[in-house]
Parts: C-alpha cells; structure tokens; sequence
C-alpha cells in the first residue's frame, strides 16, 4: 500500500493530462469529423475528394507513425514548432476525426429521405433541416459507434507517453523507475484507464436513453 | 392570373423519361385531382410543383414566379406551398406540437407562443388535439396524415400538394383523412391531389387529370371524365378501377 501511496500524485498528475488531453482531442475529433462527413456528403466533387483523402490518410496509417510525423516531421520543417502536447491532441483528435467523419456521414445517410424532402418542402433550408431534422436523429443512431471510437481515443492517448508527454502511462513509467515495483503500478494504472472507461460508457447509455426517439 | 401554370414540363431519371410533356394551368381556390395508373408520372409531376424533383425542362409558374429560374429563390416559394407525403415523413424525435411549429418559428422567425397558438388552432380543425404532446411514434395512420396536414398548413400556404394522402392508410382510416381534406377544398384552397380515391374525386375535385405514359391523357371536369371518357386508355384505367 505504501507504494501506492507514493505513486499517488504522480498518477493524479497522469490522470490529469490524460483527460485534458482526451476530451480537447475528442471535440476536435468531433468538429472535424462533423466537416467532413458534410464535404463527404456535398455534390462538390473537390470538397468531397478532400475528404475522401483526409478519412484514407488517417485510417490507413497507425497512429503511431501519425504521431511521429506531426511530432518529428512537421516540426522538423521549421515553419511551426508544436509541443508535445499539441501534437498529441492533433495526432488523437484527427485521427479520431476520421472514424467520426464515416460514422456521421453512415449517420446521416441513414435517415429516410422523406424526413428531407418534408423539412425542404415546408421551407427550410439545406442546413435548417440538417440542424433541426436530420443531425438530432441521426445522432442517436450514432451514439453507440461515438462511444466506441471514444473509448479507443482514450486508449490511444496512452501511445502519447512515447513522445514524453507526461500521461498517466507515462507517469507509470516515472513510478517504475523509482520504485521497480511493475506489477503493481500496471495494475494500478490498468485499473484507473478502466474506471474512466467504465465510467464513460456509463455516461453513453444515460445519453442514449435521453435522446432516445419515441 | 393562374395560381400555377405548367408549359411542356419534362422530367428524366438519367434515361428514363418520366414526363414527357406536360402543360396544364391550375386556378386559385381550384381543386385538381390526378389519377392514372402507377408508373404514369403523376406523383412525379406532383414533385416538380415545389421542385422536390430537379426539372429537365419547360417551366413551372407558381403564382407569377417561374420556379425553373435558377434566380428563383425556391425555398421562399416553397414556404407558400404546403405538400403532404404518403409515407406522412412526420418528424419522430419531435412531438406532434413541436413538428408543427418548427416551420413557422424556424422559418418564418414566428414567436414560439404565436406558433403554438396557430398550431393548436390547427390541430382542433384536423381534431387532433388531445394528441398535441404525443410523439408520431404513438399515432395511428389517419392520425399522423391528418398531423401531416396540419404542420403543411402551419405555414399558410398558398397551394396545397397532396402525393397518395391515403395509399397507405388501413382502410377504416382514410375516411378521416379525407374528410380533413374536404373541408381545406371547401374552405378555398387551392389543391393538387395525387390520388386513388376515385369517390374523393368525384365529390370533391373541380378538375381531374388522367395521366399516363408521361402526358395527360385527358383532363375535365369529374362528372364528365368519370361517365364519358374520350380516350381508349382513359376508358381503360377507369373500367379497373371503378
């Protein structure tokens, strides 16, 4: 218990990051997953080759090596010097944004066009009836894959430890360094990803149950 | 001036050519039933009315603005345009309250409160409103139709488009539904009527348009068209369906 208790702080500070970094990755993930699904929906064939690109690029490559190339090869070019920090919740947040984008856009799609054409047809534009009539739906309809590409998001932070970024997995390491007690502190560290990711599909079914369509 | 006015209206999907040369004219308070067999063109026709479907050719005048101008500003036109869908394409995740006003205060910038008066005035018409709060889910067919009438007519509309009101209505519910029509036709709105209720034509149209192949086969008044059809193919469709 003692080493625990010394461990304490540093997996508080982990903890810490790991969540900071989370969430800002997740709602970038989310914006930009939300802009592309519309590029990808758009008859624009320009628009929609960007996005095609942007989804191949990020789900055909790990993203560790993703990681790198923002880390080490953007910055290696000299016209902009990321942190850390930055480039993990770039890495994290785009990559997330990939699998966003095809699951709004499968979300999207999946609506029956009628609810389309009766929205147009009373007059509302193409983005009142995205806003009001097609996103609440297809939201609903998508919170279970969001919660699972959520929950690999979190899992994919801990990759972050790898460029020094000090996140929970990362602050296990420090512990282990000092105190050579490495199943215990795994241990720990497992247990406190599996709380916050018990705890975030827990969050997930009470969102589902409140947007649920009557 | 004519409410809407129709010259050589074509419509292809891609080579399937659906309308092949439609002209007609439809006066204000006029109650316009279309019938033909399936496949003929008409719910397709009804679609180019409000520009659901892109039209390939010719032009479509609604009161005084030719909607196939590209500086037509559709979705104006279309608030003045109420259509009402056979499959009733309510919105489910909003109550039956909610789904009639969204136009009006989206739209239209109405007041939520202004809005919900006139929806609830609008539901006692269609005698819907102990259902206000309800979701769509929780209605039966005629009930959603006869909601679908009243969020179509939240936004005062000029023309009234109905595509099949009642095809997928169990029987015992399309009366409901009609009666709700007959009294808008009676009220002085201007109707097109996509229809297979032979009797609601008859009773309640002033005109009917028999299409077929992508034309108008034959239009005139109820009366004459249902007792002395000109065309063989006119006399054909009735003599199944009557």
């Amino acid at each position: 218990m003692d080493i625990i208790k010394q461990a304490l702080p540093y997996i508080q500070t982990g903890l810490k990051v790991t969540i900071f970094i989370f969430l800002v990755a997740l709602i970038l993930g989310l914006v930009v997953g939300l802009v592309m699904a519309l590029l990808r929906l758009s008859h624009n064939k320009v628009l929609n080759a960007i996005a095609k690109i942007y989804v191949n690029a990020f789900r055909g490559t790990p993203i560790l090596v993703q990681l790198f190339f923002f880390y080490y090869g953007v910055n290696s070019l000299g016209f902009l010097s990321m942190d850390k920090t930055t480039a993990g919740i770039v890495t994290v947040g785009l990559n997330a944004g990939a699998y966003f984008t095809e699951v709004i856009r499968a979300g999207i799609q999946s609506i029956d066009k009628g609810q389309t054409e009766a929205a147009r047809s009373l007059g509302l534009t193409g983005m009142q009836n995205m806003r009001y009539v097609i996103l609440p739906q297809a939201v609903r309809r998508m919170l279970p894959t969001f919660t699972n590409q959520a929950i690999i998001s979190l899992k994919d932070t801990s990759l972050l430890s790898i460029i020094g970024i000090t996140d929970l997995t990362q602050q296990g390491q420090v512990v282990i360094a000092a105190t050579y007690e490495a199943f215990k502190i795994w241990l720990v560290i497992g247990i406190v990803y599996f709380i916050m990711i018990y705890l975030l599909s827990l969050l997930a079914s009470y969102l589902e149950r409140r947007f649920e369509v009557r | 001036m004519s409410m809407i006015t129709v010259k050589h209206l074509k419509k292809s999907f891609g080579a399937l050519e659906v309308l092949k040369d439609i002209s007609t004219e439809i006066q204000e308070k006029e109650v316009v039933c279309v019938i033909g067999p399936s496949g003929s063109g008409k719910s397709t026709f009804l679609r180019c009315l409000n520009k659901l479907e892109e039209i390939t050719g010719g032009h479509v005048i609604i009161d005084g603005q030719d909607i196939t101008n590209p500086k037509t500003d559709i979705n104006k036109i279309r608030q003045d345009i109420g259509m009402v869908f056979q499959s009733f394409n309510l919105f489910p995740h909003l109550t039956v309250l909610e789904n009639i006003c969204l136009a009006p205060t989206k739209v239209r910038a109405a007041s939520k409160e202004a809005a919900k008066q006139q929806a609830l005035e609008l539901l006692v018409k269609v005698g819907m409103k102990e259902k206000a709060n309800q979701y769509p889910g929780e209605l039966s067919g005629g009930q959603k139709q006869r909601v679908a009438i009243a969020r179509a007519l939240a936004m005062n509309p000029k023309i009234m488009l109905f595509d099949e009101p009642t095809s997928a209505l169990d029987p015992e519910m399309v009366g409901e539904v009609l009666e709700v029509m007959k009294q808008l036709a009676q009220e002085g709105m201007t109707m097109v009527v996509v229809t297979h209720e032979m009797g609601f034509a008859r009773e309640v149209g002033d005109r009917v348009l028999f299409m077929d192949g992508g034309y108008i086969v034959e239009e005139n008044v109820p009366v004459a068209l249902f007792t002395n059809p000109q065309h063989e193919r006119t006399k054909a469709f009735l003599s199944k369906v009557l």
